[in-house]
Order: C-alpha cells, then structure tokens, then sequence
C-alpha cells in the first residue's frame, strides 16, 4: 500500500511537470498527426500497387502514429529522468524512504499517462478522418491496449537510457537510434512489397514490424491470431526486458545503502 | 576594424572547431538523412511500379534526391539551434559586442552550415554510390544539383538564424523545425508530382521546393527540366529568407541594447 | 526532534575508479546538538563524506554512525533520521514550493493532514508562504536554498546535513539562513553537519571546525583553538619601491619568521612582543619606506594556510586590526 502511493506521487509529478511544458507535448501529440496526414496522402498512390492489402492509405498508415507517440513520450520521460540525475533531484528522492520500484513504476506511469492522451487523439482523429476498424469497436479497443504497452515498453526503453547515461543530452541524442528501428521495418510497405532484399530482411527481423502489423491487421484485416499475438509476444518482451535492464541500472545508479 | 569577410570566417572556424571536438552533435545531423535515404530507397523503391511513375534514374536517385534536400535545409535548421544557443550562453551577446560588421555573424553562420552540410552530402552520396544509385548526367548537371541544394542550405540556415534572433532561446527549436520538415515533405517525396492526387498536389504545385527537387532528380538522371525556374525559387528563397534574418539581427542588437 | 546521538566515523575511506581517494580515513566525533563546519576548498572531499554519511554513497571501508544507526547496514533508519539539503538546490523548475513539500512529505509517509499542517508551518518559518503556490523557475537562488532547507525539515529530523548551504547567496540571505540553522540547533537540539568553502561562515556558525585537505583532517576544533593554535599575529609590509624590498624584508626578519602571504607584500609571523608601532619606528630610521602596512590576528585562513599550505579561494575578508599607510 505504500509502495502504491510512492508511485502514484512520482507519476503524479510525472505527468504534472510534463503537463506544464506546452511547448515539449504539443509538437509530440501534432508531430505524428502531421506526418500522417502528408504520407496518407503522399504515399497514397501506393494502394495502385498489385497486391497492396487495402486501398486507403491511411488506414494502412495510422498504426505509425502510435509508435510514433509512444517514441515521443518515452523520450520525455527518459530526458526527465536523465535530467533528475543529473542535478540532484534524485538524491533527494533517494533519501526518502521511496523505493526504487516506486521510481520506476511512477516515472514510467507519466510516460504511460501522456502515451495513453496521445493514443486516444490519434484515434479520435483516424476515426474521424475516415478509419474504419474491420475488427469493429472491439478491435479499435484493442488496438489502444496495444498502444499504451508499447508506450509502456519504449518508456522503459527510455528511462534505462537514462540511468545509464544519466545525461539529458546523451538520452536526446540517443533517441534517434530507437527512430532507427520504426524506419527499418515495414512502417511504409507490407513486407512482400518491398522489393530490396536486405531491407525485407531487416525489416523482417525487427519486432517494431511485429507491433506495427498487430495493430494494422486490427484495421484493415480483421481477426488475425497470428499478427496478434506476434506483436503482443514482442510487446511484452520489451517491457519485460527494459524493466529488468532498469532495475539493475538504478541499483548501480542509487547506490544507497 | 575586421571586415566583414573575417568576421564571417573567424565564426565559421570556431563553429567547425566546436563541432570536431564533439562529435555527439555532429551525429544526428549526419544520422536523420541516413536514415531517410536508407528507409526510403530500401523501403519504397516498389513504389517504381506504380502505373504512371515515371524516372529515368531508378528509385533510388529518386529519394537521394530528396534526400540532399532534405540534409541541405536541416544543415542550416540545425545552425540556427546553434544560434539560440549563443544567445542563451551570452556568447552572441559578446559577438555583438566584439564585431563592427555584425552582418559577418550571420554570413558566419551561414558559412558554417555550408561546410557542415558539406560534410554530409559527402557521407549521403558515398552511401548512395554504394547502393548503386544511378547518375545519368555530366558533371554541370550534377554541379547544378548539388547548388540547388546549397541554396536551400542557405535559405535553411536564414530561416532558423531568424527565428533565433528573435527569440534568442533554444525553445524555439520547434518552431524552426516543423515549418521545414512541412516545407520539405510537402512536396512530391515519394512520387512525381502528377501521381499525387487531392490538396497535397496543390499545395506541392505551390510549394517552391517542389521545382528545386523536380530539377535537382532532373540534373541526377541527365534530363534537366524547369532549370531556370528552380534556380530561381533557390536564389528568391535565400533573398527572401535573409531579408528575414537581417531584420532578426536588428531585433536582437535593438535587444542587447 | 532532539537529537540523543551525534555524528561518528572511524577511518572513513572513499576510492572512486583509478585508485583516486576522495576521502582518505576521516574519523569524526560530533556531539548531539552541535553544529560542526567542515572547511575545505572545492575537491576536497567534503561533498563525498557528506554522501557516505547520508547514505547514499557506500564507504570503500571505515565505519559511521549517524543519529544512532549505522550508516552501511542500517540505510533506512539513518534516512528516516536525517534530513539533508545538498549542494545545488535540486528542485524541479515546473513544481510550486507547496507542490515540493508535498511530494517530500507523502513519500516519508505523512497523512494527508500532516501533510498540510507541517507544508504550511515550513513555509511560514522559511518565509516563502507569499511564493508557495509559483513554480520554481521563478524563485531566486536565495528563495531555492529556503525552500529545500524546509524540505529537508519534513519529517523533523534529528541530524541535518547541508552541503554548501550558502554557496551563490547574497550576504542578506546567508544571514537568514545562519540564523535559521542556529536556531534549530540551539533550540531544538538538531545536530547540524555544514559543509562551507566560507570560512566567515564556519567562524560564525560553527560550534567546531574541521578542515579537510585531499581527503584528510589536518586540523580540528572551536574556530578560537584553532586561531590559538597559530598564536601570533602576522604583519604584512607593502614596499613602495621594489627595490628596497629586499632591505625591508631582512629589517622585518628581526621581528619574526617570514610566512606566505601576497607577492607584492613581505609576510612575517610575529615572535616578539614588539607591535605595530616598533616596526614603523624601525622602517623609519632605516630609511624604508612601506606604501601599506598591515597587522592582523590569525583568521581561520591562516589556520588553513599554516595547515595546507596554501589560501582557501574565496576566503572571508580579513579581520584587519590596524592599516597604516606611510
């Protein structure tokens, strides 16, 4: 129970101070909109192509938007923490009698809070921009879980960078590199349609692809258990992963005794 | 009394020095258009076969194309952070001070974007060698390619000294930013221009940058098209832009008092 | 509130990669309700005993006992018995003051309406009830140090750990804060661990001093003992032409042993009972002439200087007694 509250005030200032910096959300939220909104129409011709599985764009495509939130929102909450190392905040959090489950869960709570307001914008926008669910309201429901654990599992990608690095700055500019693994996956194409070997291949290999497809195939597909369970499968790996990878982290990072 | 010329080269110098000596902000710069240029020309290149795509050059120089552009513009975005820097740590305030012809400070900077751009076109065109990008025209045509691209460099880096000079603070980092990535990918990206279908062909019809990229994959393939008129969106784009950025110099003198 | 135990560390060791010793076998007694200054310039190694005895950095080897616990194998009781403001005033730019004291006080366990009474009595004592609903990016660097003071305060430790309190203040706030931390030891009976590059501020606030020197205390005691410890006064002669300056160092020999001081100056410890007046008198009838000339008490500089071997940077003005130009 007081572990419970411990987490719930760490992500409550969390998702305070994230909430008070206008300037850091709103590129974050309209970012992945306006990049949705020029490649749906940009890549549109795309659907003219033997074999493309549906022909609006931007049912394809909307699946990107959520990854790309869900990026955002684990950089801030990566470069947050990074900066608390870096001038003391955690030093005092440390000589509370917080426990370090509590920071991390609470940390990853703000990550999750401002991933789950991104998610449900770019619903809301995809829906009303003509998205259509072949999975129906259940899926579109489903497609949000997915959502707010990937935020989750990038979130704990982020704060692991920075306990690792307990630098704002080499947390920012590490973050191109997770930028890496949405652009070498099948964000732009099905993967039987890309045409360069090397890039299927590695695209192929890359469990981003996985989530991706999970969530497409709950718009343009309908039920499919297989793409289902594949991107939760890696969805869960990540989260199990990055937690694990924190938890050693901030033994080493707070030290106390 | 130092010239304008000195003032111009003196900056550029300690840019470069400044930048040698840490690589960490030397590589995203040189990472995103990598990453373009990777995830599009493996990603898209299907997009060839769509009925009515239409390039002598391949796909592949296709994107390099855009993608030179793109490194180009983002070079210059990327000094304009450096400049709000400088304001931020007080060393544009001494600049000010220091030098009689304060416009040398912009051309300074703009100088230094050049050479950094430079850097990466170079790394950008190995890597497109290497993925066997096709070049059908002659020396002048490629020259004319890559000074299409300077000039956008330069209207680039105007662009954001702009905005830095007036709001002399790096939380204008977004707002030099997103304009150029709209500007950039508000163009035929992925497609030529007759494939885009809806607003996007009208607002890419309207877009100057649409001409520069048209001519500039023209000069690529050896069939320039609409040279002039891209030359000129490049030289009106860099007048217009410093004409910005000198006025922000005012600004910024009026303010530093 | 009061404490019953005081601070204390045997062969207290701190290695950091590389073999580098940050703190080299520091053994300390301070007594419950004291005040005690830790002197030292920066690097000495102050913040890092401050650490180990906080806990939140293990001690290569030696031990500590701080508020009655062991500072290795009783963490958590040490914490709860501590309070510490460290150096740097890390407070979060986008929380109110209020919005500060608030998450201190759930996360040390304090009811919803402790919370509030104690939030309010902190801020009153600190005096920021005016600004305790802004957030922090507008509060001064005088208003940041109150602020984690009254943070540090919380959960009414007996021990009080602050890490260069005063370090960036004006001269107006430094006092504050002095009178505050004295008031809390005096009163309460909180013992109150300081470290300070000020020697001002360890002369007027500490009950005891300790300078460290690369990791190691080279002198201990109340600020007297210790100016006691270097006796005499020193005086420091300015010549007015260089090149009688050798002539007026060998004159000043008679009267005592030269010492370190300023390079423009000839610095001599005084070793009879000869004052100020018997010195101008001889310069005089040799023919010398000084552009100034200085006496003054030993300082805590001096101490530090006779120690070390070298000037604490940024050290107090000196107390000059007497300043005779000629």
């Amino acid at each position: 129970m007081r572990t419970l509250s411990q987490v719930w005030e760490i992500a409550w200032r969390s998702i305070v101070r994230t909430m008070r910096q206008p300037a850091q959300i709103i590129p974050n939220v309209t970012f992945p909109l306006l990049l949705l909104a020029i490649n749906s129409n940009g890549l549109r011709a795309a659907t003219h192509l033997p074999g493309f599985p549906t022909s609006s764009f931007l049912d394809f495509f909307i699946p990107i938007a959520f990854m790309q939130g869900a990026l955002f929102a684990s950089g801030t909450a990566g470069v947050d923490l990074a900066r608390d190392i870096d001038n003391g905040f955690l030093n005092r959090l440390a000589l509370t009698p917080m426990r370090g489950v509590a920071l991390l869960l609470g940390q990853l709570g703000g990550a999750v809070a401002l991933g789950t307001i991104q998610a449900a914008v770019y619903l809301g926008v995809g829906i009303a921009a003509g998205v259509r669910f072949e999975t129906g309201a259940a899926g579109a429901a489903l497609l949000f879980v997915l959502a707010v654990l990937i935020a989750l599992g990038f979130g704990t990608l982020g704060v692991l960078l920075a306990l690792r690095t307990g630098s704002g700055e080499a947390v920012q500019s590490s973050f191109p590199l997770l930028f890496f693994l949405l652009f070498l996956s099948s964000m732009n194409l099905p993967r039987n349609l890309i045409s360069i070997d090397w890039f299927r291949d590695l695209a192929t290999v890359n469990p981003v692809s996985y989530m991706i497809e999970a969530m497409r195939s709950l718009v343009i597909e309908g039920w499919n258990a297989q793409a289902l369970a594949l991107g939760f499968l890696f969805t869960v790996l990540m989260i199990a992963l990055g937690l694990a990878g924190s938890a050693l982290s901030l033994k080493t990072r707070m030290a106390r005794t | 009394m130092t010239s304008r010329r000195q003032v111009a080269l003196a900056l550029a110098y300690r840019q470069m020095t400044v930048l040698i000596k840490n690589p960490a902000l030397f590589l995203p710069p040189m990472l995103f258009p990598l990453m373009s240029f990777l995830a599009f020309a493996g990603g898209l290149s299907r997009l060839s076969h769509v009925p009515g795509f239409r390039y002598e050059g391949g796909y592949t120089s296709f994107v390099f194309v855009f993608v030179l552009l793109q490194s180009a513009a983002f070079s210059g975005v990327f000094m304009g952070f450096n400049v709000a820097r400088d304001f931020e740590t007080g060393f544009a305030r001494r600049l000010l001070i220091a030098v009689s012809h304060r416009s040398g400070l912009i051309l300074g900077y703009a100088l230094s974007a050049l050479l950094r751009w430079a850097t990466v076109a170079i790394v950008l065109t190995i890597v497109a060698v290497i993925a066997q990008m096709k070049i059908g025209g002659n020396g002048i045509d490629i020259v004319g390619m890559y000074t299409l691209a300077a000039f956008l460099n330069f209207a680039g880096v105007l662009w954001a000294s702009g905005i830095a000079l007036r709001l002399r603070s790096t939380q204008g980092a977004p707002l030099m930013q997103t304009p150029v990535f709209l500007a950039l990918f508000l163009s035929p990206v992925y497609v030529p221009l007759d494939l885009l279908k809806g607003w996007i062909h009208n607002v890419a019809t309207a877009n100057p940058i649409t001409y520069l990229l048209e001519a500039g994959r023209g000069f690529l393939s050896g069939n320039p098209v609409q040279v002039l008129l891209a030359f000129a969106c490049g030289l009106g784009l860099a007048a217009f832009f410093g004409i910005w950025a000198f006025r922000g110099l005012r600004r910024a003198e009026r303010a530093a008092g | 509130m009061r404490d019953q135990h005081g601070i204390q560390a045997e062969s207290l060791v701190r290695e950091y990669k590389g073999g580098i010793k940050a703190v080299d076998g520091i053994d300390l007694r301070i007594e419950p309700g004291e005040i005690y200054g830790f002197l030292g310039p920066n690097g000495a190694g102050k913040s890092t005993t401050v650490h180990m005895l906080t806990t939140l950095l293990p001690p290569t080897s030696g031990t500590a006992r701080v508020a009655g616990f062991d500072i290795v194998k009783q963490g958590p009781q040490v914490r709860s018995a501590i309070g510490a403001a460290l150096q740097e005033a890390a407070l979060d730019p986008f929380l109110t003051g209020r919005e500060h004291l608030r998450l201190q006080a759930s996360l040390h366990g304090l009811s919803r309406d402790e919370r509030k009474r104690r939030s309010t009595e902190l801020l009153e004592r600190v005096g920021l009830s005016l600004a305790a609903d802004r957030k922090i990016k507008g509060y001064s660097g005088g208003m940041k140090r109150r602020l984690d003071l009254a943070l540090a305060l919380v959960h009414e430790p007996s021990t009080l750990f602050l890490d260069e309190p005063t370090t960036g203040l004006d001269p107006q706030s430094r006092t504050a804060l002095w009178s505050e931390v004295a008031r809390l030891a005096k009163g309460e009976g909180v013992t109150v661990f300081l470290t300070t590059q000020y020697l001002e501020e360890a002369d007027v606030l500490a009950d005891r001093v300790g300078i460290i020197h690369r990791g190691h205390i080279v002198a201990e005691g109340t600020p007297d003992e210790l100016k006691a410890q270097i006796g005499r006064p020193t005086i420091e002669a300015v010549p007015a032409d260089p090149d009688q300056r050798e002539a007026i160092e060998e004159l000043l020999l008679q009267f005592g042993t030269p010492t370190a001081g300023d390079p423009l100056s000839v610095s001599i410890r005084c070793e009879s009972e000869a004052d100020l007046a018997d010195v101008i008198r001889a310069l005089d009838a040799a023919g010398l002439h000084v552009a100034q000339i200085h006496m003054h008490e030993p300082t805590l500089d001096d101490v530090f200087l006779a120690k070390t071997g070298t000037s604490l940077e940024g050290a107090a003005d000196e107390e000059e007694l007497e300043a005779v130009s000629a």
